[in-house]
């Protein structure tokens, strides 16, 4: 599991909590900045290539301005892209009627949506993960509780997050001392699992009683309140504006086929 | 003014399923005392700690916070004067960051934001934590929790600290620096604790519990000299008080 | 089953937002009226819980394969309908925050199809219904398993028609259904049977915090999210249906031009795209067919919708219980 991938959600986080320009941008605008992004990036039909490729520009430049490892996103985007990279891929395999070429070389109708695919889902991974690791969970989850976003979901997002290490880390725990009893057997039967499940419950439930009552004992009485926000600054409005402007264009013309000419002209 | 600040008389409380968890606690603790309260595992420390900010109500018998009857209706201001500190310093810091969590009090209170910020930054300064407000609470030692479980709970500026356990889990530095704060804290403050060496430091007055009631109270360093007394309740008598002169 | 981003449109996906943003906003009020000031540290806490537990596996003998808790059910036993779908909310968000699951457009249909059906129509209608407050049963198994079942059948469906009238994926209608169905059929027997079990561990360790007959006749479920959810199924689904009966070889175009009244979005008469397009017009039998769908390989929090099929190790390798990287990449070429 478990510690692995726990260490991946506690890197993200402590990307997210650097201070560079980037980070600095409100939450709220880089939220709408990239949800336009995606819906831009979906709405292109399913051949659509090179108009895809000037998008790249968007999260590589966060990447950069955010001080972002690229290391860490890709191996997320690689542990992630199997699905799409599995569907996409009978594609070529099963629509073999060319449709453009490359100087010789014919192109099949399957490997163009292929391609698309797996295009598409680079973009939108990458435009998500560069997200969070630009804004931190907490700056997030306070962004979107002020576009609008319930308050209850909010917070519920920030106590999941918050109880998420300490939970995985009793289970790792309790399944690492069923592990040492189990005579290096690394099947999990089904009552031992079924009790595990139950006892880590038990002990959740005890815990979220026990974090109520110290809620209580700090006056909680069924309101979360925030301290008062920050107001949008003129950087942030440049960000949105821009970064708009730039998909707008990308999406209305073939910005790389501007810039490729006669490279890749349709077979017509 | 010699009214004590905290007043327990003839509490009694039973759990739901009828088993008798406290019977007839009476104790009265002075402003500025640091009182410990200690018993074996089981004793019934713990339960009687929830009913100080009205958590647990008693089946008969009432509680007085400076005066004030403890109630339904007075919980609320009661629990602004009596500060609770728990076991386990992860199920108090549940905001994202340390900041937030010692904002956490004011903020319910009502208090206006730039009170808050004031009250944040001497509660963490109290504790010597002020460079850890931005942090999030996974990221902390053990210490630095239990510290800032203690800002959390000093940055709503209550006239009692109830602590439950508060050196458990720190390694020697932590617990000598929780040692030194206690001591210095103008507070009243009442301590349950296995920790007798602590006791010693930090209190200058013992109740014993055992099996629910109060078995004995009265000076610390006398009742835990008292071997005999202290072995019958499941206790014993700590260390540092073998080495102490006779009659510190 | 977990959608992706990369196989959805942007009108399917932003109808799907606003379905489950409706949903998740009716139930949040609802949450805040209860009187239970408690949920606030127990839904967070139970979502972490989710969290973990659906990284744990358990290996089912005689397939080679595991499977795992998903979670939906348990939580609207234990917290009711509203709050639990919530909970489930959180836990899907956080997923396509942190491992790039599923991703943010396809998050809202992910929300309905994961959370909606166990919620607010597998646990009111079929598991209180037969189980009622008996959660130490046959009675509980049986009512956890329909539940269990009718809410991944559900959710599975739901996935195929948003998938299909997002247009970008070319498996063909009944292929894909006879795929999801079954698959999930089996799913949601274990996940049925691990919900009944675990629910009958707490509710004996420690009876009191299960909801009780009294406490559940005084909490009605109210209909109309119910309601409304099924109305927005079902005009979807009778626009898909009127899709199929009509002969448009692009499903997006389809979609573009009911949505926004204009045929395709600003074209592009250069490109790839375009050459494609008019090849397609011209032969409008062109259909691909993929005859198999390779399952989701990722590490760790899967839920068991994203697995489609089974997850089978290498002959005589046993599926590893928390799964890692490596693992998972020595998994997925079977």
């Amino acid at each position: 599991m478990g510690l692995e991938t726990w260490i991946e959600v506690s890197r993200m986080d402590e990307l997210g909590r650097q201070d560079t320009p980037v980070h600095r941008i409100d939450a709220r605008v880089k939220t709408v900045t990239t949800l336009l992004f995606i819906i831009l990036v979906m709405s292109f039909s399913r051949y659509e290539v090179s108009a895809l490729t000037p998008f790249f520009l968007y999260p590589v430049a966060l990447l950069f301005l955010g001080q972002i490892p690229p290391r860490s996103l890709l191996m997320k985007i690689l542990v992630a892209a199997p699905f799409a990279l599995a569907v996409g891929l009978f594609n070529p395999f099963l629509d073999h009627r060319p449709v453009s070429a490359i100087g010789t070389m014919s192109i099949s109708g399957g490997w163009l949506s292929f391609v698309s695919i797996m295009t598409r889902f680079l973009l939108t991974v990458s435009a998500a993960l560069v997200l969070v690791a630009c804004t931190g969970m907490h700056r997030l989850c306070a962004g979107l509780e002020r576009m609008g976003v319930p308050r209850v979901f909010a917070v519920q997002l920030l106590f999941l997050y918050r109880y998420l290490f300490i939970i995985a880390d009793e289970g790792s725990r309790m399944l690492r001392s069923i592990e040492l009893r189990s005579a290096g057997s690394k099947h999990l039967r089904f009552r031992v699992y079924a009790s595990l499940v139950g006892h880590l419950l038990l002990r959740s439930m005890a815990r979220a009683d026990r974090v109520y009552q110290a809620m209580l004992a700090r006056g909680f009485d069924g309101q979360m309140r925030v301290l008062h926000p920050t107001p949008l600054r003129w950087s942030d409005w440049v960000f949105l504006l821009g970064w708009t402007a730039f998909f707008v264009a990308a999406r209305t013309w073939n910005l790389a086929g501007m810039l490729s000419g006669p490279f890749m002209k349709g077979a017509s | 003014m010699s009214q004590p600040i905290v007043e327990v008389r003839n509490l009694n409380f039973a759990y739901p399923d009828g088993t008798a968890a406290l019977t007839n606690i009476s104790l009265s603790i002075e402003q500025g005392e640091a009182v410990a309260l200690i018993g074996a595992n089981g004793a019934g420390k713990s339960t009687l700690l929830l009913h100080l900010n009205g958590y647990l109500n008693p089946s008969s018998g009432e509680i007085r916070i400076g005066g004030t009857r403890l109630t339904r209706e007075t919980a609320a201001a009661i629990r602004q004067a009596v500060g609770m500190v728990f076991q386990d310093p992860d199920d108090q810091l549940f905001m994202p960051t340390v900041g937030e969590d010692v904002a956490f009090g004011p903020l319910n209170a009502g208090l206006p934001s730039d009170e808050i910020e004031q009250r944040v930054t001497s509660a963490l300064d109290r504790v010597g934590k002020k460079h850890l407000k931005n942090r999030p609470p996974y990221k902390l030692s053990a210490g630095e929790k239990r510290a800032v479980a203690i800002a959390t709970v000093l940055a709503m500026s209550p006239d009692v600290l109830v602590m439950d356990e508060p050196s458990s889990n720190l390694d020697p530095r932590g617990r000598r620096r929780l040692i030194e704060q206690l001591r210095s804290f103008e507070h009243t403050r009442i301590i349950a604790t296995h920790d007798l060496e602590l006791v010693v430091e930090v209190c200058s007055r013992v109740i014993v519990l055992d099996g629910g009631s109060v078995v004995a109270e009265g000076s610390a360093v006398a009742l835990l000299n008292d071997e005999p007394l202290m072995l019958a309740h499941g206790l014993e008598r700590p260390h540092i008080l073998r080495h102490l002169h006779p009659h510190c | 089953m977990h959608m992706a981003d990369a196989l959805i449109s942007p009108a399917v996906g932003g109808t799907m937002w606003a379905i489950s943003g409706g949903i998740m906003a009716y139930c949040a009020r609802r949450v805040k009226e209860s009187l239970k000031d408690n949920l606030v540290p127990l839904m967070g806490v139970l979502g972490a819980f989710i969290f973990t537990a659906q990284m744990i596996n358990f290996s089912i003998p005689g397939t080679g394969s595991s499977g795992h808790l998903g979670g939906g059910l348990i939580l609207a036993v234990l917290l009711g309908p509203h709050a639990a779908f919530l909970v489930i909310a959180s836990v899907l968000t956080v997923q396509a925050f942190f491992f790039a699951d599923g991703g943010l457009l396809a998050l809202g249909c992910n929300i309905f199809n994961l959370g909606f059906y166990p919620a607010f129509i597998a646990y009111p209608f079929l598991y209180r219904v037969i189980a009622q407050d008996r959660y130490v049963s046959a009675r509980a198994i049986f009512a956890a398993m329909a539940a269990a079942v009718a809410g991944l059948q559900l959710g599975a469906f739901s996935v195929v028609l948003e998938t299909k009238a997002s247009g970008l994926s070319d498996l063909p209608f009944g292929t894909f259904v006879l795929l999801m169905q079954p698959i999930h059929l089996a799913i949601g027997l274990v996940e049925g049977l691990t919900t009944a079990v675990v629910v009958s561990f707490v509710a004996r360790a420690r009876p009191e915090v299960m909801p009780t007959a009294s406490s559940l006749a005084g909490m009605p479920v109210n209909a109309r999210p119910v309601l409304l959810g099924l109305l927005m199924a079902t005009v979807f689904a009778g626009g898909i249906l009127s899709w199929f009966a009509s002969t448009h070889p692009d499903g997006l175009e389809w979609s573009i031009a009911k949505v926004t009244g204009k045929e395709e979005v600003a074209g592009r008469e250069s490109g790839c795209a375009s050459a494609h397009r008019r090849c397609r017009k011209q032969q409008p039998s062109c259909l691909i067919t993929i005859s198999k769908r390779q399952q989701k390989p990722l590490p760790a929090r899967s839920h068991p919708m994203k697995q489609t099929i089974p997850r089978r190790g290498r002959r005589g390798m046993p599926a590893h219980r928390f799964r890692d990287l490596r693992v998972a990449s020595s998994h997925w070429l079977w």
